[in-house]
């Protein structure tokens, strides 16, 4: 089956404008989200304690909310349904730091008129280990951005890394507007999904890039805009196809996953949509706007190869005895 | 079709039979045979970081300096009044009332005594401990920590807990398959348990008063009020214990004549001989000594003869499986400085099922959702990239089960993930076979140059992936490890699967693959 065939280059690049207005609008409204209703951070980052219930039948949870005020350190707890209406997890600020302190038991007591229950996960992260936490998360983020300009700097060229790095950027932050704007809880797992997100994203505009780097090679028109829309558009097909298997996978894994690794595979999922997007309507206009120099890579390239043939053919005659 | 037998082929097969053959044990769950070790998120367990506070060992390393100077100033009969630790300072105190006796009692102390300072001012003697020594006991309070409760988890009869510490001052328990509430509460309670032990006497000349007086004025007397363990009664007891739990040589759980489970315990040499010390002289006057165990009064019992051979007895309110926990933690040492926690995880292994169970649908669906369509879109090509997944599954289970590292939920997730990235490769491999193809080149040809122009973004693309993978893995904590550990290996494999394999291949099928019929074999019509 074909769904693409490659006939003429697409002029993408035309349509970057517009997209540009997109992409910048949608970035500054997720910074927005972050600086005003900001990462409705887990306990993971926030420190607190976690505590997941199981109930036999549907869960009764006002008379749960009712229940725990019997006990003043779940005063203000925080109940949700979990997933179904059977469970629910209780949250409340602070953490108790005695080893031998038996929340499940403690929380069963409160709870035993509410119904057949099971304790299945009780999570307690003191506020130290949260901030703890939160800097190795952002200290991981920016070391793989860092990694990652490096890496594309000598395997490419900076205009190259920088682009790629934008697109970054601008991926990881509409992602975060996402888990913002649909009351995500932040927790490690989410860290880890949006640094799968880096690898991901950048995964699609390198093999973007790839393709530029052959074109600026091989492609005989040097206009790089042209350059730019062949090779775009001869990854189309690939691009649309790995987000698509991508996308069922991760689709899956957020549908019949489980409510825990829901947060996880939600930003993942986002981060597929918003990848596939950016490799083709980000990183490769910023890579035109930053202005390549077909010509003169063209020229160095050229001298490159003859230096070496140069070289290759002073060898041949120094082996042959002629010089 | 042997005669086409290449390199990369026979290290495809090569690669696939060693994934096959070493993910049987996981897959079968066997008993022989390494495997991949569930997370405490899938099995269900405890997980908990314990900070630990050390300055509370330099504390009591104070008190047992003050019990080793007034045994040694009774022991030499040296006249000294007001012995006591000054809380503020942290240092003993004690005044010398014989002129005559500064110097020998400086000599005796300093025989006695390592790593303190001992500062004499005219009859005043104030012995405090060096700071090097004050680092090196909260140094030795979290490896001794480490040690005990490791100690006391094996004793408990744990399978495989994982006690080690983490950073400088943190201390790392990983306690998997736990079965029930009540023995979760019982590991609590082991870990949590100083299992201090200290034989103090009663100060018998103001015992009367002590339920009326106040914790102040009892420092005053150099005294401390600790409570029965049972009883709302107090007892009033001398600040420096006679001796304590250091020289403790074995615990036991053990029946009394009435049936009622106690624990006895041994002193080694020397605190038998302080023991007989103490009780030599407190049967005179018929004195109490207390038996206290993490401040609280088990037993105070009247002596009546002098005890040699330093046996004791704890009784209380104990459960058979208090006494046995009790005897364990005593036996292990005493934890020199409290721990508390910084983080718990606490997973019950329904939960742990629940997750593997929803983890293992998905992973299945998405699978056969990435198979069909492959297959589907790409004719054989697909069957080819499809074979490939397949030995890269085998192999990321095979090479996690060697190094029996751990699979956890997010890991689960990370092997979802890669059969996603996996195919990417085969993916561009496959586009860029079609397009030269679509140009008329000939299969042989359009395969060779398909690979060499596909590779550079292949190896790219799964270079910086790898980074970001590996900047997690150095970050992350548990389950996220084990996730940034998956996709490593996963992306690994992928290289030797999903590039070599594949090229291996079509360069065996070669031969059958007819020019004419290339709609069945890359999904394309020429």
């Amino acid at each position: 089956m074909e769904l693409f065939n490659y006939t003429k280059p697409i002029n993408l690049m035309g349509m970057s404008r517009k997209f540009g207005i997109l992409s910048i609008v949608m970035v500054l409204l997720s910074w927005g989200l972050l600086m005003t209703k900001g990462f409705n951070y887990g306990i993971d980052f926030a420190g607190g304690t976690l505590i997941q219930v199981k109930y036999e039948g549907d869960a009764p949870i006002s008379k749960i909310r009712e229940d725990l005020k019997q006990n003043p350190l779940y005063k203000n707890a925080n109940v949700t349904y979990f997933g179904s209406n059977t469970e629910v997890v209780i949250r409340i600020k602070s953490s108790p730091t005695a080893v031998n302190k038996d929340i499940g038991a403690e929380v069963s007591g409160l709870l035993k008129d509410t119904g057949k229950l099971e304790i299945r996960r009780v999570d307690i992260v003191g506020a130290s280990i949260g901030a703890e936490f939160r800097n190795k998360g952002l200290m991981a983020m920016m070391l793989a951005i860092i990694g990652i300009l490096l890496y594309v700097s000598v395997r490419f060229e900076w205009r190259f890394a920088v682009a790629s790095v934008l697109a970054l950027v601008h991926d990881v932050s509409i992602a975060i507007g996402a888990i913002i704007l649909f009351n995500v809880e932040v927790n490690l797992d989410i860290l880890a999904a949006l640094l799968t997100l880096l690898g991901y994203s950048l995964n699609d505009t390198i093999i973007v890039f790839d393709r530029i780097r052959e074109g600026i090679r091989g492609i005989k028109n040097p206009n790089l805009t042209g350059i730019i829309n062949e090779s775009v558009t001869r990854t189309l097909s690939r691009t649309v196809l790995t987000s698509l298997t991508t996308f069922f996978v991760v689709f899956t894994l957020d549908f019949f996953g489980g409510e825990i690794i829901h947060g996880f595979s939600f930003t993942l999922l986002v981060g597929v949509i918003v990848g596939t997007y950016s490799s083709i309507f980000v990183a490769s206009p910023i890579l035109l706007w930053l202005g390549f120099d077909v010509k003169g890579f063209r020229l160095k390239e050229a001298e490159k190869l003859k230096r070496e043939k140069e070289k290759d053919k002073m060898r041949a005659q120094y082996e042959q005895g002629t010089l | 079709m042997l005669s086409r037998l290449n390199y990369r082929v026979v290290l495809f097969a090569f690669a696939f039979i060693f994934g096959v053959v070493f993910s049987i044990p996981t897959l079968t769950n066997s008993d022989s045979g390494k495997k991949i070790t569930l997370g405490l998120d899938l099995q269900g367990g405890l997980h908990m970081l314990l900070g630990i506070k050390t300055e509370e060992a330099v504390v009591s390393h104070i008190k047992s300096i003050a019990g080793t100077v007034k045994y040694v100033l009774d022991d030499n009969d040296a006249v000294v009044d007001n012995l006591h630790i000054d809380n503020e300072t942290n240092e003993v105190r004690f005044n010398a009332l014989d002129s005559d006796e500064y110097e020998k009692i400086k000599k005796w102390l300093t025989e006695d005594l390592k790593g303190v300072v001992i500062v004499r001012n005219d009859s005043e003697f104030s012995i405090a401990i060096t700071p090097e020594e004050a680092e090196r006991t909260k140094k030795n309070a979290i490896s001794q920590a480490v040690d005990t409760i490791r100690n006391r988890l094996d004793q408990f009869g744990l399978a495989e807990p994982t006690v080690a510490k983490q950073g400088d001052d943190k201390i790392l328990v990983e306690v998997p398959g736990i079965k029930t509430k009540e023995d979760e509460k019982r590991i609590k309670e082991l870990i949590a348990r100083a299992a201090h032990l200290q034989m103090m006497a009663v100060d018998e000349d103001r015992a009367a008063r002590v339920m009326t007086m106040s914790a102040a004025e009892a420092k005053k007397y150099r005294d401390v009020i600790l409570p029965d363990v049972k009883t709302k009664e107090k007892y009033l007891l001398r600040e420096i214990p006679i001796l304590d739990g250091s020289m403790l040589t074995d615990a036991k759980a053990v029946f009394d004549k009435n049936n009622q489970p106690i624990i006895t315990f041994t002193l080694n040499g020397e605190g038998a001989k302080i023991f007989g010390d103490f009780s030599g002289e407190a049967y005179k006057t018929r004195a109490r000594m207390a038996i206290v165990l993490d401040n609280k009064v088990y037993s105070a019992p009247h002596i009546n003869e002098r005890i040699g051979g330093g046996r004791g007895q704890i009784s209380g309110n104990f459960t058979v499986n208090e006494t046995r926990d009790v005897a364990i933690a005593l036996r292990s040492g005493a934890l020199l400085a409290p721990v508390y926690v910084e983080e718990q995880r606490s997973v019950g292994p329904s939960l742990g099922a629940d997750s593997i169970a929803a983890s293992k649908f998905a992973l299945m669906l998405g699978f056969v959702m990435v198979f069909m369509f492959m297959v589907f879109y790409y004719g054989y090509a697909g069957v080819i990239a499809d074979v490939a997944l397949i030995a890269n599954l085998f192999l990321i289970l095979a090479i996690m089960s060697l190094f029996g590292a751990t699979l956890t939920l997010p890991g689960m997730a990370g092997i979802v993930l890669t059969v996603g990235m996996a195919v990417d490769a085969n993916v561009i491999i496959t586009e860029r076979i079609r397009e030269l193809l679509r140009e008329g080149k000939s299969v042989a040809k359009a395969i060779e140059d398909g690979y060499s122009n596909a590779f550079t973004a292949i190896w790219d693309a799964n270079v910086t992936t790898l980074i970001s993978a590996v900047v997690l893995y150095a970050y992350g904590t548990g389950p996220v490890k084990g996730f940034a550990l998956t996709m490593s290996i996963g992306i690994l494999a992928s290289m030797l699967t999903a590039i070599l394999g594949t090229h291996g291949i079509y360069e065996m099928l070669l031969p059958k693959i007819n020019k004419n019929k290339l709609a069945r074999w890359f999904g394309i019509k020429v």
